[in-house]
């Protein structure tokens, strides 16, 4: 959610529970616009909360003029202090994907990971027992970038790609109508695209290549892994992602407003199958 | 398209021999132009293009003017010579030609103009005003037999050619081979010199040339561009959009939406927002309820006041801990919950929480019927189904029948006690009615911990499951509510105390107490004590045992329809019993402190902090389970209130794993029951019957014999 219309966004949002504190609130309001001015992005968003055992960790995203170039994360426990994350790599991710359970709430915890490594001695091969150790900080890093990458969500037309390459925000865009609220196809990935490439050209045909240059959510496994929702008669259209637990995305119709957040523990539902 | 077709002329010319230079050209021009004509006049297109930049001073506008000249010349050289091919057309056809013409022309005046301003540097230099001249009009200024013949010949092309582009390129063509016999008469240094003088009228003709390319209408939606643009102007100036320039492609479409959106009038969507107008009328009248309802009440109100809870205040505190739904919504529930109030006998009434679902959400209250009005509907479909079992049993003969038993099915508790100590109502949006939830059988909250499932938010929705769930989903809602409440209702100690009559004698499981009551004496805990220390915190509803149930029901004790079932398999049914028979199962009691909950994988099952780190003295305790991962607690010392949102799922670090299917049943061990002895042989026989005959030795008997034998073959 974006860092000016913070309040009307949060209120947008809290049909999951998904609130936050009138404290959290106010220095969120007043964090957020100094991390704009310190590091130069174009726009700040809100992009949600892990809840740790300890402490929960706020996270914000800068953007650069390019809407879609890498992003760059930080985190802060209480709402003022902001740190930089480090941009996600595969490596992290793999060194991550060991680790389960919840979130500690500190940035500096170690998790230990006994592995079995084989180890070469001469012609003999001996298998060693490894303990690994993650860091809190590196899983944070990989688990944002992962739901980034799966869940993150904006409606159609709200970017758009200019002839040069860069994505810009579509300043007309005025909002989706009801009828194509309820639809999946109406919602893109926020992320370069994946799957566009592998489309065939006929169902490439009726893309705008201007607005159509995203992955859409209807194509997405399995299917069913979004619950869309039409609140408040209507007038409120939310889509929770149940793949990923405690996104929400919310968007009212005919209106510029918005956006997702995250409130969740940071761990993938892979139960998913099971439960639909 | 304006670099390419110079040099397609020019190849073009080279072609036709000629080496493109001006002076050539005008050798070419002033040739008979009878015989070669059509040769002529392509070429001298070719000619005509070449030099004109050359010529056309580049500052002067009129260049702008001279480029869609080579545009259309362009496909002009293209253009097959056939119909040139007939130059000596007679008077008469040329005549209907032009009769012809004339509306046409009428309707081109426009493209006409344009053509006819682009010969301009002699045309102009001759005869000052003619930015109207139609080609009859200049030809016949010139005055030349040539000339004529030519404008026949091009009005004959005319009518012939069906599209305006391809009739332009003959005009044009018609212009420029004018154009170029005027050249061959003047110097070619003269335009230049001349068109300082008429910068200002051609300017004009520019101006009027572009113009009227603008005006010119679409063949496909009747618009044109000159329109669009005042319009999309008219929009930008009116609504004074920042940086305009960035967002002016969109401008456009919107103009263009707006002249499509006309025709849509009669097909128009009435009723898109329907759904919209629906729910605010719903809502309506929970706003209006307060009002509707007269002087009658006074009586109930006295009651309806204590039962109804306060919701907003409660929902202000959560708001604190960052937890809980958006002010408006909380309010609508609070109003939803006073309807409930006002239209049932309730005694006790709290906002349970919010379960999400795929299509909707459930708002669940809990509410406690006031003594003696508890509706007693449902008791009678279990029984009938339980009958239906027995009946079965009735027509079998003497072959055994299948003695292995459903497992017995553990009654449910009575309606407030235990698990069924609340009776819960939902209701998918504030305004909607609300249901009440059937009581929760043992049996139902036995399988819901074994599955993982998602509700939809329709009460109807059959749960597919692996242990098949008895059920739909409002009794998968209710057993869920039921395993939540049991694990996430808390108080701080103290709150609530053991009844001192209640309590102790009516239970007859051994001085388990199930019933407590709000302890007057209750003087409140430092919210610091409670965020520091779990074990100020206790639970205060039943734990519900593994068995499904609150209070243990010793399945040994057998109602009597049961009794009379098992009577006759009363051996079989012993060795079965046997490892039923455990001790009671024992949960934590009540009153518990949560600190003595159980660890899951190393991760304590709560979590607390301070509301506001900034303002201590007026925070309060939040509690979070780790457990059901959305239930919430807070406590300010006095007061506290619990509250669920989330999606009804209980954590696990581990994936959710499918139960194993049940054993395979064994078969019969094979005994001597099963195994049969091997046929007599004959000396066994003989064997016995001189046995027999031995030991009897008498003719009534030998019959009896016989018949053995038949029996044995």
């Amino acid at each position: 959610m974006d860092e000016e219309s913070l309040l009307l966004s949060l209120e947008l949002a809290s049909g999951s529970g998904q609130g936050l504190s009138p404290d959290r609130r106010a220095s969120l309001l007043t964090s957020l616009m100094l991390v704009k001015r310190d590091y130069r992005f174009d726009r700040v968003l809100f992009w949600g909360r892990i809840l740790g055992l300890v402490a929960d960790y706020y996270i914000a995203q800068g953007l650069s003029e390019d809407q879609l170039a890498p992003r760059k994360t930080l985190y802060s426990l209480n709402c003022m202090e902001w740190s930089l994350l480090p941009p996600a790599t595969e490596e992290m991710e793999m060194q991550t994907s060991v680790v389960k359970g919840r979130f500690m709430g500190d940035p500096s915890h170690a998790y230990e990971h006994t592995e079995l490594q084989r180890v070469n001695e001469g012609e003999k091969v001996f298998e060693e027992e490894v303990v690994v150790q993650v860091k809190e900080e590196i899983r944070l890093v990989s688990i944002i970038d992962q739901i980034d990458k799966a869940v993150a969500v904006i409606p159609r037309g709200a970017l758009f790609k200019t002839p040069f390459g860069p994505i810009r925000v579509n300043r007309t865009f005025e909002g989706l109508s009801s009828s194509e609220a309820k639809k999946l196809s109406s919602y893109f990935h926020f992320r370069e695209p994946v799957e566009l490439k592998n489309k065939t050209l006929l169902e490439k045909a009726d893309l705008d290549p201007s607005l159509d240059f995203m992955d859409s959510l209807e194509h997405d496994i399995p299917k069913g892994s979004w619950s869309i929702q039409m609140e408040r008669g209507n007038t409120l259209v939310v889509l929770r992602s149940l793949l990923w637990p405690g996104l929400t995305f919310y968007h009212a119709p005919r209106t510029k407003n918005y956006g997702y957040i995250y409130v969740g523990t940071g761990e993938k539902n892979i139960d998913l199958p099971f439960m639909l | 398209m304006e670099d390419s077709t110079p040099l397609k002329q020019k190849i073009e010319h080279q072609e036709l021999g000629e080496t493109g230079r001006p002076w050539e050209e005008m050798v070419t021009a002033s040739q008979d132009p009878e015989p070669g004509l059509s040769e002529a006049s392509e070429s001298e297109q070719g000619l005509e293009t070449g030099p004109q930049p050359r010529s056309s001073p580049p500052g002067i506008p009129q260049s702008g003017a001279s480029t869609p000249v080579d545009d259309l010349v362009g496909p002009g050289v293209s253009s097959p010579p056939s119909p040139s091919q007939e130059p000596s057309s007679t008077p008469p056809l040329a005549l209907a030609v032009q009769d012809l013409m004339a509306p046409w022309q009428s309707d081109k005046t426009t493209s006409v103009i344009s053509e006819a301003g682009t010969p301009h540097f002699d045309h102009l230099e001759q005869s000052s005003v003619k930015g109207e001249s139609t080609p009859h009009q200049t030809c016949q200024s010139e005055g030349n037999t040539f000339h004529q013949s030519q404008q026949t010949k091009c009005h004959l092309y005319g009518p012939r050619d069906v599209s305006y582009n391809s009739s332009k390129r003959k005009e044009l063509r018609f212009d420029i081979f004018q154009e170029e016999d005027s050249n061959s008469n003047y110097d070619l240094d003269q335009p230049e010199s001349g068109a300082s003088e008429v910068a200002p009228s051609m300017l004009e003709i520019a101006i009027q040339n572009a113009k009227a390319y603008l005006l010119k209408s679409s063949s496909k939606s009747g618009l044109n561009l000159y329109d669009h643009l005042s319009e999309m102007l008219t929009k930008v100036l009116d609504k004074r959009p920042e940086n305009a320039v960035d967002i002016i492609e969109n401008v456009s479409q919107d103009v263009k939406m707006e002249h499509f959106s006309i025709k849509l009038d009669t097909l128009q969507n009435e009723n898109e927002m329907l759904p919209a107008y629906e729910t605010a009328e719903k809502q309506k009248a929970l706003f209006l309820q307060g009002n509707s309802e007269g002087a009658d009440q006074e009586m109930e109100d006295e009651i309806a006041e204590h039962s109804l809870p306060n919701v907003m205040e409660s929902a202000f505190y959560f708001e604190q801990a960052g937890v809980g739904l958006g002010t408006d919504e909380t309010y609508r529930i609070f109003l939803a919950l006073k309807q409930l109030t006002d239209t049932h006998p309730i005694q006790k009434c709290r906002f349970w929480g919010k379960i999400l679902g795929l299509e909707m959400n459930y708002i669940v209250a809990e509410v406690e019927f006031r003594e003696g009005e508890d509706e007693e509907e449902v008791e009678e479909e279990d029984e009938a189904e339980e009958r239906d079992n027995g009946d079965n049993e009735a027509d079998e003969g003497e072959l055994p029948r299948s003695f292995s038993k459903a497992p017995q099915a553990t009654p449910k508790e009575e309606s407030r006690t235990g698990a069924n100590k609340y009776v819960y109502f939902v209701c998918n949006e504030p305004g909607r009615p609300w249901v009440k939830l059937p009581a929760v059988t043992p049996a139902q909250i036995v399988i819901a911990r074994k599955i993982k499932k998602f509700l939809t938010g329709r009460l109807d929705t059959p749960i597919i499951s692996y242990p098949p769930f008895p059920g739909n989903e409002s009794n998968y809602l209710r057993a869920q509510i039921a395993r939540i409440s049991a694990g996430t209702q808390v108080s701080p100690l103290g709150f609530y105390h053991f009844g001192e009559e209640e309590g102790k004698e009516e239970e007859e499981t051994e001085g388990r107490r199930d019933s407590f009551e709000e302890n007057p004496d209750f003087e409140g805990i430092q919210v610091i004590d409670l965020v520091e220390s779990l074990s100020n915190w206790v639970h205060h509803v039943q734990h519900i045992l593994p068995q499904g149930r609150c209070n243990w029901f010793n399945p040994l004790q057998k109602s009597e329809e049961e009794e009379a079932a098992e009577a006759e398999a009363e051996a079989e049914e012993e060795e079965r019993e046997e490892p039923d028979s455990i001790e009671q199962e024992v949960g934590p009691p009540l009153l518990t402190p949560i600190s003595e909950d159980l660890e899951i994988q190393n991760i304590p099952p709560w979590t607390t902090r301070l509301s506001s780190n900034l303002i201590p003295q007026y925070a309060i305790a939040v509690l979070r389970s780790n457990l059901w991962t959305g239930a919430y607690a807070f406590s300010n010392g006095k007061k506290f209130e619990n509250f669920y949102i989330g999606w009804g799922h209980k954590y696990s670090p581990d994936s959710y794993t499918p139960p194993v299917p049940p054993p395979v049943y064994q078969e019969y061990p094979s005994g001597p029951e099963i195994t049969e002895m091997d046929d007599p042989s004959v000396e066994e026989e003989q064997a016995f019957r001189a046995a027999q005959e031995a030991a009897v030795n008498s003719t009534e008997e030998n019959e009896e014999t016989e018949e053995d034998e038949d029996d044995y073959d």
